[in-house]
């Protein structure tokens, strides 16, 4: 597998909603290697280690990556403060993304994200011709990116837990109700554990082939340290595999939650 | 262009910048970057007689300047080492040091059995890993313990053996003086520090494993205090490690005693980190017409 490690400039930085950033990166070497579902490991300035961030869009023709991130703590603050034609010290595109899969005409998928989790299945999404985003998010002022996916034709369904917009609740019902009609080729969800419990077992019910992305706190970023690993069960046995190398995004079936 | 290469315990490495164990696995995950070979040597993930899962997530916390580790040794066992990575590792040129580690003094006497007849360069012995309940900190913690397992050690193999000393101790120098009577060939040292971060919104520790192994530029001075210490001590060679960072810090610890440096931590935050003390080690022999990197071991001038 194939990556950089180098300086890339911000070319466009926008507050998204409260705390939430949305960065383009001019990083073509980056762009042309990217697949959707993988991250970049960040090097945030007097900080240790780097922070991973999804890979929300890929454009070659333009040589940019974009990010979407939410401030959760010290050095994703500092992050934020980076401006426009500031270096951006990456090694990136790390980690096995979604598959993009043929799937047969008249058939779709779903991506599933929650909060953080959204911004990795936007460029998931548009890699499909037909697809459906269910998207969950705490509250109204938490919603991100929606626009987003309805600007590239993905139909487009919010949920909140508060009900304070979209359907009240979590994804579980919207989403069975999605794969009743019987026309889903495969799921694909990033978000909080519980929610990925519940995408990998309505699928299975359904009988639908689902990847989910996992989330754990890393070293190195790209394979070396065995720091990140999730328990997965591969080949008739329990493994602990690398969220970096081996994810982020597994089969549902062989992830244990 | 300066001649970089240092010689430990009759191993030449082709400059004093190794990679520490733990933090470069088995190398391959670093070779899209650029050819290992570059680097002096390659200290390889702790190896165990048998495939070990190590410790339930998280595993990693970040800290001011560092970070602590729990991994727990995860590592494929002996085998895939010497089948899998160790020749390919050796095709392309690099050095190599095999990290091991075990339980009981069997375990510790087979895998030194097993690696005697394979390409590796030398033999690492952590006898200090924190987090492996069985063995592991016991054995590094007291003399009698570090010098049972270099014995036994030095009695399965020819190699040449480096005896990685815990810093989590009393008295550093008496147990490097046990393991040196008992035939190490060489010392390396810090290992990781104990510590503990607690995330005080859920009272939780941020390691599944509660403890870890504290490493980063913040040990950096303890590192250097015992590698003096030690170097002073003894007759063996010394490799220094804990908190290396960049040129300035790879010399300042050759001055306080270290014939080569290991890098772990700082590789986290750049994996170039080492090429760039490489070149900075250069740059500092020509700046002050060093011709030998043994001119500047243990040149430090103590008031
Ligand atoms: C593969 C992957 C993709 C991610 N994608 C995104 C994304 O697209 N947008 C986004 O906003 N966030 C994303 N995250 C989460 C993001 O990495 C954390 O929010 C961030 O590291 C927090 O850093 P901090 O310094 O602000 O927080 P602190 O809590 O101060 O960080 C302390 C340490 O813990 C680590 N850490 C804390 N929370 C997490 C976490 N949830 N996951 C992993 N490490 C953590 C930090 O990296 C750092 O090493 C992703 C995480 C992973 C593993
Ligand atoms: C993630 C991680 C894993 C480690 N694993 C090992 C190991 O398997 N065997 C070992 O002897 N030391 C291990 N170490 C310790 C390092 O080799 C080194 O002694 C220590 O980190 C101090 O150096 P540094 O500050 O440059 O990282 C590990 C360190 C880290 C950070
Ligand atoms: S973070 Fe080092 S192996 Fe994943």
């Amino acid at each position: 597998m194939s990556y950089k490690c180098d300086c890339y400039k911000l070319i466009e930085k926008k507050a998204i909603s409260a705390g939430m950033f949305s960065f383009t990166i001019y990083c073509p070497e980056v762009a042309n290697l990217a697949k959707c579902g993988q991250f970049v490991h960040i090097l945030v300035p007097g900080f240790t280690l780097r922070r991973p961030i999804s890979i929300c869009e890929v454009n070659r023709d333009k040589g940019t990556i974009r990010i979407v991130f939410e401030i959760r703590g010290s050095g994703t603050d500092k992050l934020a403060s980076i401006n426009v034609g500031d270096d951006i010290d990456m090694i990136a595109p790390l980690g096995n993304g979604f598959s993009v899969l043929d799937i047969a005409d008249g058939k779709r998928i779903i991506v599933i994200g929650g909060g953080i989790g959204v911004p990795p299945m936007l460029e998931t999404a548009k890699s499909y011709k037909k697809a459906t985003a269910l998207l969950g998010f705490r509250s109204y002022d938490k919603v991100i990116l929606t626009k987003d996916f309805e600007d590239n034709g993905i139909e487009t369904i919010v949920c909140t837990d508060d009900g304070s917009v979209g359907i009240s609740g979590t994804i579980s019902a919207p989403l069975k109700a999605e794969l009743e009609k019987g026309d889903v080729a495969a799921v694909f969800a990033c978000g909080p554990k519980p929610m990925l419990a519940s995408v990998i077992s309505l699928a299975k019910e359904y009988g639908v082939y689902s990847e989910v992305s996992l989330e754990e706190r890393m070293g190195c970023g790209v394979g070396a340290c065995v720091g990140c690993v999730c328990k997965i069960m591969r080949d008739g046995e329990e493994k602990m595999l690398r969220v970096c190398k081996d994810g982020p995004v597994f089969k549902g079936e062989e992830v244990i939650l | 262009m300066k001649d970089l290469s240092v010689k430990v315990a009759g191993v030449t490495f082709p400059n004093p910048v190794i990679a520490a164990s733990g933090t470069y696995g088995f190398g391959e995950d670093y070779a899209p970057l650029y050819p290992l070979n570059k680097l002096g040597g390659i200290s390889c993930k702790g190896t165990t007689m048998n495939e070990k899962p190590g410790n339930i997530p998280p595993r990693i916390a970040e800290t001011t300047a560092g970070m602590l580790n729990a991994v727990g040794l995860q590592n494929p066992g002996v085998e895939v080492f010497v089948n899998k990575y160790l020749p390919e590792l050796k095709k392309q040129g690099n050095v190599i040091i095999a990290n091991v580690a075990g339980a009981t003094l069997e375990d510790y006497r087979n895998i030194a059995e097993r690696l005697d007849s394979t390409d590796v360069d030398m033999i690492e012995l952590n006898i200090s890993c924190p987090n492996v309940k069985q063995g592991g900190a016991t054995w590094g913690t007291s003399c009698e313990g570090a010098s049972t397992v270099t014995k036994a050690v030095r009695a399965a193999t020819k190699k040449p053996i480096m005896v990685k000393l815990t810093p989590n101790v009393t008295n550093v120098v008496e147990i490097a003086k046990a393991v040196e009577a008992e035939g190490a060939d060489c010392l390396s040292l810090i290992n990781t520090l104990l510590g503990m971060r607690i995330d005080i919104r859920t009272k939780r520790p941020i390691l599944h494993n509660n403890v870890g192994g504290f490493s980063g530029p913040a040990i950096f001075p303890v590192a250097v205090r015992m590698v003096w210490q030690v170097a002073n001590a003894v007759d063996i060679d010394v490799v220094g490690m804990g908190g290396i960072s960049t040129a300035e810090d790879a010399i300042e610890m050759m001055m306080a005693g270290a014939k080569a440096v290991q890098m772990g931590t700082a590789i986290f935050t750049d994996p170039y980190s080492p090429l760039k003390v490489i070149d900075g080690i250069e740059k500092y022999m020509i700046e002050n017409n060093i011709e030998n990197l043994s001119e500047i071991t243990g040149s430090v001038k103590p008031w």
